[in-house]
């Protein structure tokens, strides 16, 4: 394995493949309807402080 | 069950003590050995005393806190025995003449300074992930820590690693890679340890009672799970007997560089970013008493980061023997990162929104907010510094000491103690902090403190590689290194006394945190107090 | 209760997307640097240390003078000139670890090798500002009354082996003898220490022909930096020699 074939292979799918991932990522956070579980979640360090 | 596994450890590892006494391959394992030896018996002694009144019982209706406790008392007490060792560093650099003892070879600089960065990266920082994550974790599934005993193992284990590590810097026992010195028998020590902090984190998210798991437990779960990979690669040793206190390590030169820097930067990366970027999406919404501005924000926030940070490390390592694609790669991901690191600064100063008074009425909460400030201009001068041109100029100089420490002590050494006060007012039930003015005298002090000491280092650093590359008008290096050495004289005293100024700083919080944690109110402050006791400063309880 | 389950498994699909994300850029990085072959240019000169200049190496490391000095010249025009040809991954092939360092609070010493005499070094170590006034380097009078401690040499050259430095059985067997055949340069085993360790330099290092001590190793070490490749025969430019 030589140098240009590993890096021939990381301009092309590894790039594909961090997109994707970002995209993935981006999808989950703005899903419409993750919304409320968000904001639920974003309350849960304000609750009540004893169990 | 479970105290007899870790009797059996803790038993095992003191027979091993025993045998390393009387076996001792060189001079420095005679030493440690009898150090493990009273240290594992007194550890089996101490469990045997608890357990000799009938075995405790882990009452699930309660969160497990006095554990937290002690992480409050260790933090405080390492991270100032961390920033002396660092102030006399410093002055043996500004004043070599009266700082260096000659019968004394084991104070010289090249053992204190892994003694200041181990004392305040893993013994201040390390107590502090370990306290604020044992604390958010209970507090956000609502549920009792997992594991019984087994979070004191974590506790009392990782600061038993401290010691051994600390004693044997001193001693001279060192594998000599930058963050990761202990020798390799503290290694594994260290792995045992991790290994049962990750299960006391995970048993308690299993255990939850809260649906969702908090985005802040996402930077602690990544933090230790991350961290163990890192150590395990970068220490990778054989010993030369299993008596002996030295090890070779399996990697070698250019493999060896980038498999350490590859640690080192994400140590940066994992312990002193995403462990404490934890400890900011919980203490400064909880402080503030307001969600976090961007809960969204936060998700993509924590993938990129994490998924960023790995790649930077060549970044160290530029025009090195290291391969060329290697260092772009590094110098790539290490610009890109500033996106996301400006995400998550964003994300906790608009949490203040709306709020903005409480960074005059509420000190502690101006700590944490300020920061997060220092932590957004050190992860824009980190990416300015990871480019090759300015890489050139920046490297091997003291710059890159005052951009670690505008990170340590600004982001770290602040949002820790952001915690430390929350959590003492917390955990002992206090309405308010013994004295809000005390904070106060901390927060000034320590912060022009932080200002002497980045912008001498600034200074000097600039200086000195503007003075190794200086030619004459006859194409001759215009400076002898030792020219340099002698410029930054005056930057080196500059420095020192930020330093001082930053631990006078943290013994003013000490006491303060001691008053309150003892129940005291300063007399003088009580109408101001009153005045000022939302419910944000003294929780419902 | 069935819920609770796939909460659980949750917590873990978390642990896993976090061990996926982390591990690429290491797998991608690290894995090859060991098998692309151009990682380590060939070069001639390049031996294992003698085992004084070996020892020596670990009190280097002891004393952590990593943490001030580099080892490690960038090919960049002022260091060049200051210092000497920039440094090869060849020559810390077997370094381990490696020395490369990462602050310059002193200078570099990738090629201190024959750059001072033994004599400066010994004054040098005693104090340092006996020799440079303005140095903020700590004394090391204490290595030249310390025994060098070498009950382990033989153990630590055999696990240098288990790592990949080419020790043979003849060099490991001769290790304490070869330590007092580098301090006499008159020694009887000259030529057989030579062609076990070609070019390295052998007299006594601190001035005290009775005694091996830590300072024997510590100047055997220095004195040996840099100094195995012999540059009029690399060519620099040479296609195989870039990367």
């Amino acid at each position: 394995m030589t140098y240009e074939t590993v890096a021939r292979f990381a301009q092309t799918w590894g790039l594909i493949y961090v997109m994707a991932l970002f995209a993935g990522v981006l999808v989950y956070a703005l899903w419409p309807r993750n919304q409320q579980k968000f904001d639920h979640a974003a309350r849960i360090p304000l609750e009540e402080d004893e169990l | 069950m479970d105290v007899f596994l870790q009797l059996a450890i803790l038993v095992g590892c003191a027979f091993y003590a025993v045998i390393a006494v009387a076996q001792a391959g060189d001079s420095g394992m005679a030493i440690h050995g009898w150090f493990f030896l009273i240290l594992f018996v007194a550890w089996i002694v101490g469990i045997c005393m608890r357990y000799g009144f009938g075995a405790p019982v882990w009452d699930q209706t309660r969160y497990e806190d006095g554990i937290i406790k002690w992480g409050v008392f260790a933090t405080a007490f390492w991270g100032v025995a961390g920033f002396l060792v660092g102030l006399v560093i410093a002055l043996q650099l500004a004043f070599p003449n009266l700082f260096y003892f000659e019968q004394f070879g084991w104070t010289n600089f090249g053992r204190l300074r892994p003694l200041h960065t181990s004392a305040v990266i893993f013994a201040f920082g390390g107590n502090a992930l370990i306290a604020t994550s044992f604390y958010v974790v209970q507090r956000t599934t609502r549920a009792r820590l997992a594991g019984g005993l087994w979070p004191w193992f974590v506790f009392w284990g990782f600061n038993l690693f401290i010691v051994i590590a600390a004693t044997g810097y001193l001693l001279g026992i060192t594998q000599s890679k930058e963050y990761a010195e202990p020798e390799w028998y503290a290694d594994l020590w260290l792995t045992i340890v991790w290994v049962v902090y990750l299960l006391v984190f995970l048993g308690t998210l299993w255990k939850r009672k809260e649906r969702h798991i908090y985005v802040a437990n996402w930077f602690y779960l990544a933090f230790i799970v991350t961290i163990a990979m890192l150590h395990i690669v970068n220490n990778l040793a054989i010993p030369v007997s299993f008596t002996s206190s030295t090890s070779v390590i399996v990697w070698a030169g250019v493999q060896d560089a980038l498999t350490q820097w590859w640690y080192g930067h994400n140590a940066v990366g994992f312990f002193l970013t995403a462990g404490f970027l934890g400890i900011m999406y919980y203490f400064i919404p909880k402080r503030a008493e307001r969600p976090v501005y961007s809960y969204r924000l936060s998700i993509v926030h924590f993938w990129t980061l994490i998924f960023i940070y790995i790649w930077a490390g060549p970044h160290h390592l530029h025009y090195t023997a290291l391969p060329e694609w290697a260092q772009t790669l590094g110098m790539v991901f290490s610009v890109m990162l500033w996106m996301p690191s400006w995400g998550g600064m964003i994300n906790g100063l608009m949490t203040l929104s709306g709020a903005w008074d409480k960074l005059r009425t509420d000190p502690v909460i101006r700590m944490m907010v300020v920061s997060v400030a220092f932590y957004g201009m050190s992860t824009f001068e980190g990416p300015v510094m990871s480019v090759r041109a300015v890489n050139s100029l920046s490297h091997y100089t003291d710059w890159t000491i005052g951009h670690v420490h505008s990170g340590a002590l600004g982001w770290v050494g602040y949002i820790s103690f952001g915690a430390l006060y929350c959590l003492t007012q917390w955990l002992w039930k206090r309405r308010r902090l013994y004295s809000y003015a005390l904070v106060e005298w901390h927060f000034w002090i320590s912060t022009l403190g932080i200002l002497l000491y980045i912008t001498s280092m600034w200074v000097s650093g600039i200086m000195q590689g503007l003075m190794w590359r200086a030619y004459n008008e006859f194409g001759f290096l215009e400076y002898s290194f030792v020219e340099s050495v002698e410029a930054t004289h005056p930057y080196y005293v500059i420095r020192a006394i930020g330093g001082g100024m930053f631990l006078i700083g943290a013994l003013i919080m000490c006491y303060n945190l001691w008053r309150t944690a003892r129940g005291d109110l300063r007399a003088a402050e009580g109408d101001v107090a009153e005045a000022d006791a939302r419910p944000a400063a003294a929780p419902a309880e | 209760m069935n819920w609770h389950g796939v909460f659980e498994r949750n917590s873990m699909i978390l642990l896993i997307g976090i061990l996926i994300m982390v591990s690429i850029g290491g797998l991608v990085q690290l894995a090859p640097l060991f098998y692309l072959e151009n990682t380590i240019e060939e070069v001639e000169g390049v031996r294992p240390y003698t085992p004084l200049e070996l020892m020596g190496r670990r009190l280097y490391v002891r004393e952590g003078c990593y943490v001030c000095h580099s080892q490690m010249v960038r090919p960049l025009r002022d260091e060049v000139e200051r210092y000497g040809h920039y440094s090869l991954a060849a020559e810390s092939m077997y370094d381990h670890p490696f020395q490369w360092g990462s602050k310059r609070t002193g200078p570099d010493l990738a090629r201190v090798g024959g750059k001072y005499s033994d004599e400066w070094h010994r004054d040098h170590f005693a104090n340092p500002r006996d020799v440079v006034p303005e140095s903020v380097m700590p004394p090391y009078a204490f290595l030249a009354d310390a025994e060098l401690e070498l009950n382990e040499l033989e153990t630590i050259m055999g696990t240098h082996r288990i790592v990949g430095v080419p020790y043979n059985d003849e060099m490991i067997e001769a290790a304490q003898s070869d330590i007092a055949a580098q301090l006499d340069p008159f020694s009887p085993d000259y030529d057989a220490f030579q062609a076990r360790y070609p070019g390295a330099v052998m007299r006594d290092f601190d001035g005290d022909p009775d005694r091996v001590t830590e300072l024997d190793a510590m100047i055997a070490y220095l004195q040996a930096l840099g100094t195995m490749v012999d540059f009029d025969e690399y060519e620099a430019d040479a296609p195989e020699n870039l990367r």
